[in-house]
C-alpha cells in the first residue's frame, strides 16, 4: 500500500462547495494523510522539518488546491519555498524525495474550452502546470497528470458527487497499484482513467 | 433641619469638593488633602460658612468611614490575604504594635494617663492608605519591593482598626461611662467584660447571618433584575449592619467591616463595590471636609511650637520604627528608605477612631484637639516628604547615586535601543532584542530589578528616565530609539517630554495602556503608540474563533485586520477629541465606546472579507 500525502490548501476553505466534498470522500480513507496547510500555518510559517518528516513518510504526494491565477494560493507557494530545501530535495545531496510520484488535484472556475488558444485563459491548463513538474524533475520525483474539477461554479450537486467518487477511486487506485502509474503519465488529465469527466469532449 | 438649610448646606459642601479636590489633584497633593482644605477653608477658622466645627455633619459622614470599611472587608479576598500573609503578619504585626508601643510610652513618661497613652499609641500607629497607595501608584513604584511592603502594612493596619475599636471600650477609664449618644443601646450598662463577650457574639453572629440570610436575599434581589433595588440593597445591608451594631453599643464600622469580609468570596461582591463605591467616595470626602473644618485653629494658633514638634516627633518616630521593620526584613538600603518615607504619617483612621474616644469620654477635648490638627498637618506633609525623598535623597545615596557617581561618562558601549522600564512588558522587548542581537541599555525605577539585572550582567541603570542627566549617561545622545514602557502613563508621559525636550533625535516607541493614555501620547505628537492588551486580547479572541470551529487563517486574518481597523479608528477619535480636558473621564469613556461601536462597521468582518469571493468569477472553488 502506497502512502498518500494530500498537502491541501485554500485560504477560504469555510466558503468552498468543490473541495469540501472532494476532501470529505477522501479524508477518512486508510494510508492517506491530510495535511490542512492554512489550518496548520495560518500565519505562514512553515516549519521545514516537520514538512519534510512528512514527505519521507509518504509516497504519492498530492497539492489540492484551488487553481488561482494560473498557480496555487500562496501558502502553497511559501511551503515549496521553504520545504523543498537544497541539499536535502534538490542538488548533489538532496535525493530525500527520489522515486516518490507529485500531482496536482486542482478546481477551476473556467470551462475547459476557456483553457485553450481560442479561449479565455490563451492555453491548454496542463501548460500551466509546467512549474509543478519541474519541480518534481528537480527534485528526482515522478509527476503525474492533474485531477482537474472544471466549471466549479455550476456544477449540479449530482456531478460534484461524481467527482468524488471518482477522486476516492483514484487515490484507492494509486495505493494500491491498480492505476498503472507510467501509463497514467501518458494522459493529458488524469480524470480519464477514473471515469471522472475529463471535459475533453 | 429643615428643608432650605438642608439645601444650603448641601450646596457649600457640594461647591466644596468640586471647587478643592481639582486643585488639589492639580498640585499632585491628592484627593484627600483637596477635602482637608476645602474644610479647614470654609469652616469657623476662615470663612465660618459652617459652624459649630462640622459636628452635625460629622454624624452623617461617618457613613462613609462605615462604608469604605465594608469595600475593605469585601476586598479581603481570603487568598489574597494568604499571599501577603508573611509581610502582612510580620511587618504589618510589627509596624502596629512597636510603634504603638514607643508612642504610649512616651506619652506615659510625658505624664499622660496609662489608659491614653495606651490609645494614643494606637491610633497613631495607623498610616494613611488613601494619600500613600495613591502617591506611590503614581510614582510607579508599585509593583517594586518597598511597595508591596508599604501595600501589606497598610492592609495590616486596616484590619487592626478593628480589634482597636473592639478594645477601647475596655480601656475605659473606671467610674466615667461612656457619653454614648446611643443611650438605647442594649448594654450600656453592661460591665466591661460583658461589653466584650457581647462584641464576640455580634460578631459570629454576623458571620452566620451573613451566609446564610443576606446572599439568599440578594440572589432574590438579582433575579429581579433591577439594578435600583440592587443598590437599595446593598445600601440597606450597610445600613442595616450600623444600626444593628449600635443597638448592641458596637462601632458600626466594624460591624460594616465583618460584612464585607463575610461577602468577599460571595458571587455579588464585584455588584456590592460598584454600588457602594460612589456613596463611599461622596461620604468620605464629607467626612474629610468635616475633619478639616473641626480642626481646631485657635490651639494651633496658640501653641504652634507644641503641635509641631508633635508632627514632627510622631513623625520621626514611625519613620524609625520603619527603617529597623525594612532592615529587619531585608528590604535593600534605597527600598527600605522609600518604604519609611513613605509611611510615617498618621492615617484618615485616626480621626475616626479619636471621634470614638472623644464621644465615649476616652480621651480628653484638649488632647484629641490637638491630635486632629497633628493628624492632618502629618498627612498633608506626606506629598512634600516624598518629593523631598525623590529629590534630595534618591541622588545622594543608594545605587543611583552609584551609579551618577561611579560612571557618569563611562558609558564603553554605545547601544542603539533605550528600555526605559523593565517590568513584564519592557523585559519583552529587551528579550526579544537582545535575541535578535541587538544590544540595549536599560533604565528602570525598581533598584532590586537593578541589582538582579546587574548580577546577570545586562548593563542597567537605575534612575527615572524622565530626568535628562540619567539619559544622558545611558547614551541618549548616540542612541537611535527608546523603548518608554514605565509602569504608569503618567510616568511615560513625563519620559515623552524628556526626550522630547532633550533629545529630540530619538525615536519613541511608547507603551499605552487604554485608549485614553493613547490620546494623551498622540496630543504629545508620539507616532509609535502600543497599547498594552490589545494585540493579546486580540489573540485571544481569534483563538476562541478558531476553538469554535472556525478556519484558523480567516481568524488570524480577520484579527489583523480588525486590530488595523481600530488603530484607524482610534485616530479617527483623536481627532475628534476635544482639545479641553474632559472633566468628566467617566463620559468621556462611554463616549468612546459609542464611537467605537458605531466604527465597527467591521462587525461583520470575515463575512465581508473580499478575499478570494468574486462571486460572479471562477472562483468559489
Amino acid at each position: 500500500m502506497a502512502k498518500v500525502l494530500l498537502l491541501f490548501a485554500h485560504p477560504a476553505f469555510e466558503r468552498s462547495r468543490i473541495h469540501a466534498a472532494l476532501l470529505k470522500a477522501a479524508a477518512g480513507l486508510p494510508d492517506v494523510t491530510l495535511h490542512d496547510l492554512y489550518e496548520v500555518y495560518p500565519d505562514f510559517d512553515v516549519v521545514p522539518g516537520i514538512e519534510q518528516k512528512l514527505l519521507t513518510e509518504h509516497d504519492i504526494i498530492i497539492f489540492q488546491h484551488p487553481f488561482y491565477w494560473y498557480s496555487g494560493p500562496a501558502l502553497l507557494k511559501q511551503w515549496v519555498d521553504l520545504v523543498l530545501q537544497h541539499g536535502w530535495a534538490y542538488g548533489h545531496e538532496g535525493v530525500a524525495l527520489k522515486g516518490k510520484y507529485l500531482m496536482n488535484v486542482i478546481s477551476a472556475g473556467g470551462k475547459e474550452q476557456s483553457y485553450s488558444p481560442e479561449g479565455h485563459h490563451g492555453y491548454p491548463l496542463k501548460q500551466f502546470m509546467l512549474p509543478y513538474e519541474q519541480t518534481a524533475t528537480l527534485c528526482n520525483m515522478q509527476y503525474l497528470p492533474p485531477f482537474v474539477v472544471h466549471d466549479s461554479n455550476n456544477l449540479t450537486a449530482q456531478q460534484l458527487s461524481t467527482y468524488a467518487a471518482a477522486y476516492v477511486e483514484l487515490l484507492k487506485g494509486l495505493q494500491s497499484g491498480k492505476i498503472d502509474l507510467p501509463q497514467a503519465q501518458q494522459q493529458y488529465y488524469i480524470n480519464a482513467l477514473v471515469g471522472a469527466p475529463d471535459h475533453s469532449s | 433641619m429643615s428643608n432650605e438649610s438642608f439645601f444650603y448646606q448641601a450646596l457649600v459642601y457640594l461647591a466644596t469638593m468640586v471647587v478643592f479636590v481639582p486643585l488639589a489633584k492639580k498640585l499632585n497633593l491628592g484627593s484627600v488633602l483637596g477635602y482637608l482644605i476645602g474644610g479647614i477653608i470654609i469652616g469657623p477658622a476662615l470663612l465660618g460658612l459652617i459652624g459649630q466645627g462640622g459636628q452635625d455633619l460629622m454624624h452623617f459622614a461617618e457613613f462613609g468611614v462605615v462604608m469604605m470599611l465594608f469595600l475593605i472587608g469585601l476586598e479581603l479576598e481570603p487568598s489574597l490575604l494568604w499571599k501577603l500573609r508573611a509581610p502582612i503578619l510580620g511587618m504589618g504585626g510589627l509596624q502596629v504594635t512597636v510603634t504603638a508601643i514607643l508612642i504610649a510610652g512616651l506619652s506615659f513618661s510625658l505624664g499622660m494617663p496609662f489608659n491614653e497613652s495606651l490609645i494614643l499609641g494606637m491610633i497613631l500607629s495607623l498610616s494613611s492608605t488613601a494619600i500613600v497607595l495613591q502617591i506611590l501608584t503614581e510614582k510607579g513604584q508599585m509593583g517594586s519591593a518597598a511597595g508591596q511592603s508599604t501595600f501589606s502594612v497598610l492592609l495590616f493596619q486596616d484590619i487592626a482598626v478593628i480589634p482597636m475599636l473592639a478594645i477601647f471600650p475596655l480601656l475605659a477609664p473606671a467610674g466615667t461611662d461612656a457619653v454614648h449618644a446611643e443611650s438605647t443601646s442594649l448594654i450600656a450598662n453592661q460591665p466591661a467584660w460583658a461589653k466584650t463577650l457581647i462584641v464576640l457574639g455580634a460578631v459570629s453572629a454576623l458571620g452566620i447571618g451573613g451566609r446564610f440570610v443576606v446572599k439568599p436575599i440578594l440572589h432574590i434581589v438579582a433575579r429581579t433584575r433591577l439594578r435600583e433595588l440592587f443598590t437599595a440593597s446593598a445600601l440597606l445591608l450597610v445600613v442595616g449592619i450600623a444600626v444593628l451594631m449600635t443597638l448592641v453599643g458596637l462601632s458600626p464600622a466594624l460591624g460594616a467591616f465583618l460584612g464585607g469580609v463575610v461577602l468577599a468570596n460571595s458571587e455579588y461582591r464585584h455588584e456590592l463595590e460598584s454600588d457602594i463605591e460612589p456613596f463611599k467616595g461622596l461620604l468620605l470626602g464629607l467626612f474629610f471636609i468635616g475633619v478639616g473644618a473641626s480642626i481646631d485653629f485657635k490651639l494651633v494658633l496658640a501653641e504652634p511650637l507644641l503641635i509641631l514638634g508633635l508632627v514632627l516627633g510622631i513623625m520621626l518616630v514611625k519613620f524609625g520604627v520603619l527603617l529597623g521593620l525594612g532592615r529587619l526584613f531585608r528590604l535593600s538600603g534605597e527600598q527600605n528608605l522609600l518604604f519609611a518615607f513613605a509611611l510615617p504619617q498618621v492615617g484618615e483612621f485616626a480621626f475616626v477612631l479619636f471621634s470614638f474616644a472623644l464621644q465615649s469620654a476616652l480621651l480628653p477635648q484638649r488632647i484629641v484637639g490637638l491630635m486632629m490638627a497633628v493628624v492632618a498637618i502629618s498627612m498633608a506633609l506626606t506629598p512634600l516628604v516624598l518629593l523631598a525623598h525623590e529629590k534630595w535623597i534618591v541622588p545622594n545615596f543608594g545605587c543611583g547615586a552609584k551609579n551618577v557617581e561611579r560612571e557618569p561618562d563611562k558609558i564603553d558601549e554605545k547601544n542603539p535601543v533605550i528600555i526605559a522600564g523593565f517590568d513584564h512588558f519592557g523585559t519583552i522587548v529587551g528579550r526579544f532584542l537582545r535575541a535578535s542581537g541587538v544590544r540595549s541599555t536599560v533604565l528602570d525605577l525598581d533598584s532590586d530589578r537593578v541589582d538582579l539585572l546587574r548580577r546577570m550582567g545586562l548593563k542597567v541603570y537605575y534612575g527615572d528616565a524622565a530626568r535628562m542627566d540619567m539619559l544622558q549617561s545611558a547614551g541618549a545622545m548616540q542612541a537611535k530609539l527608546i523603548v518608554i514602557a514605565m509602569e504608569t502613563p503618567e510616568k511615560n508621559l513625563e519620559v515623552v517630554d524628556a526626550v522630547k525636550k532633550h533629545f529630540p533625535h530619538l525615536q519613541m516607541l511608547v507603551r499605552a495602556t487604554e485608549n485614553a493614555d493613547a490620546f494623551d501620547l498622540m496630543n504629545s505628537g508620539v507616532l509609535h503608540i502600543y497599547r498594552e492588551t490589545v494585540d493579546t486580547s486580540l489573540r485571544m479572541a481569534s483563538d476562541a474563533l478558531e476553538m469554535l470551529g472556525h478556519r484558523a487563517y480567516q481568524s488570524q486574518r480577520a484579527a489583523r485586520m480588525f486590530r488595523k481597523f481600530d488603530e484607524q479608528s482610534l485616530k479617527g477619535m483623536a481627532a475628534y477629541r476635544d482639545d479641553k480636558q474632559y472633566v468628566n473621564v467617566m463620559k468621556e469613556r462611554i463616549d468612546e465606546l459609542q464611537k467605537l461601536i458605531q466604527a465597527d462597521s467591521y462587525t461583520n468582518l470575515m463575512v465581508r472579507d473580499a478575499g478570494w469571493n468574486k462571486n460572479d468569477a471562477e472562483e468559489r472553488n
